[in-house]
């Protein structure tokens, strides 16, 4: 039995968890699930970063994870103020009725 | 030994992402969510990135997972409401999504090379000393410039949040 588990397949697992991310950022209308779905597809970059790192044999790709992961937690507390704020003043957190920017 | 665990970690973290996205409470998406998260650290381990499996672990799907299902259960956030989209984007998006799929497919199947192998333990590089060694080397202007980027978020965050006090 073979004992080791050829680097496409980390590859194609991280390409399909990024258009699942995809496909949530486009057919999702609530906004929260939305920015989950931008969660989803940094982790699949992440996936991509760490396996070369082990292809190449250098620690360079786990610290660029590392950048981020600490820009994903900056981005994260920002844009859930965000969110905070445009459900205090619209009460709602449906994109179609956020289009006040469209109009 | 190595291909079982792959499978069964990364069918795990297929089956939630599928959830993720299928789901129209907000609340199971994010449990779910915390599913592909945990899985992908296993397989940070089985690549021999160890510290950054405990990071995975510790700030993704605890700190910023925790953020999420505050703010979810703070807004009290439902069921999707259903609209109705435009029908020509209904039509084409998904074709175009699997076409992405596949195009991404052909290319790491191109560049790739077929004698690329993952095995357990012929690779330890990720320990927090090498990785610490990077860090404040080679990496020392971007860690520094990526912790004032943190400074900004906390204020900028703050800085939302005391306006709604107004």
């Amino acid at each position: 039995m073979q004992q080791a588990v050829p680097l496409s397949w980390y590859l194609a697992l991280s390409a399909v968890l990024f258009t699942l991310g995809v496909a949530g950022f486009l057919f999702r209308r609530n906004i929260i699930t939305m920015f989950m779905s931008i969660e989803l597809m940094l982790n699949a970059v992440n996936l991509t970063f760490v396996a070369f790192s082990y292809r190449l044999r250098q620690v360079d790709g786990q610290v660029f994870t590392f950048f981020v992961m600490v820009v994903a937690a900056a981005e994260a507390a920002v844009g859930l103020a965000i969110i905070l704020i445009v459900f205090k003043n619209r009460e709602t957190l449906q994109v179609d009725d956020l289009s006040a920017m469209k109009d | 030994m190595d291909p079982i665990l792959f499978l069964i970690f990364a069918s795990i973290a297929v089956v939630c992402g599928i959830n993720v996205v299928v789901q129209t409470h907000p609340i199971t998406s994010a449990l779910s969510l915390i599913g592909v998260m945990a899985s992908l650290a296993m397989l940070y381990l089985l690549l021999g990135a160890q510290f950054i499996a405990a990071a995975q672990v510790v700030v993704y799907a605890g700190a910023i997972m925790v953020l999420f299902v505050f703010v979810i259960m703070l807004l009290n956030a439902g069921r999707e409401r259903k609209t109705r989209g435009s029908f020509l984007p209904r039509l084409i998006g998904p074709p175009l999504l699997i076409a992405l799929l596949g195009s991404v497919a052909f290319v790491i199947l191109r560049v790739v090379p077929h004698d690329a192998v993952v095995k357990f333990g012929t690779y330890t590089g990720g320990t927090v000393e090498n990785l610490g060694r990077a860090i404040f080397t080679t990496y020392l202007w971007p860690f520094e410039i990526t912790s004032i980027l943190v400074l900004i978020a906390i204020v900028g965050a703050v800085a939302l949040a005391y306006k709604e006090l107004d």
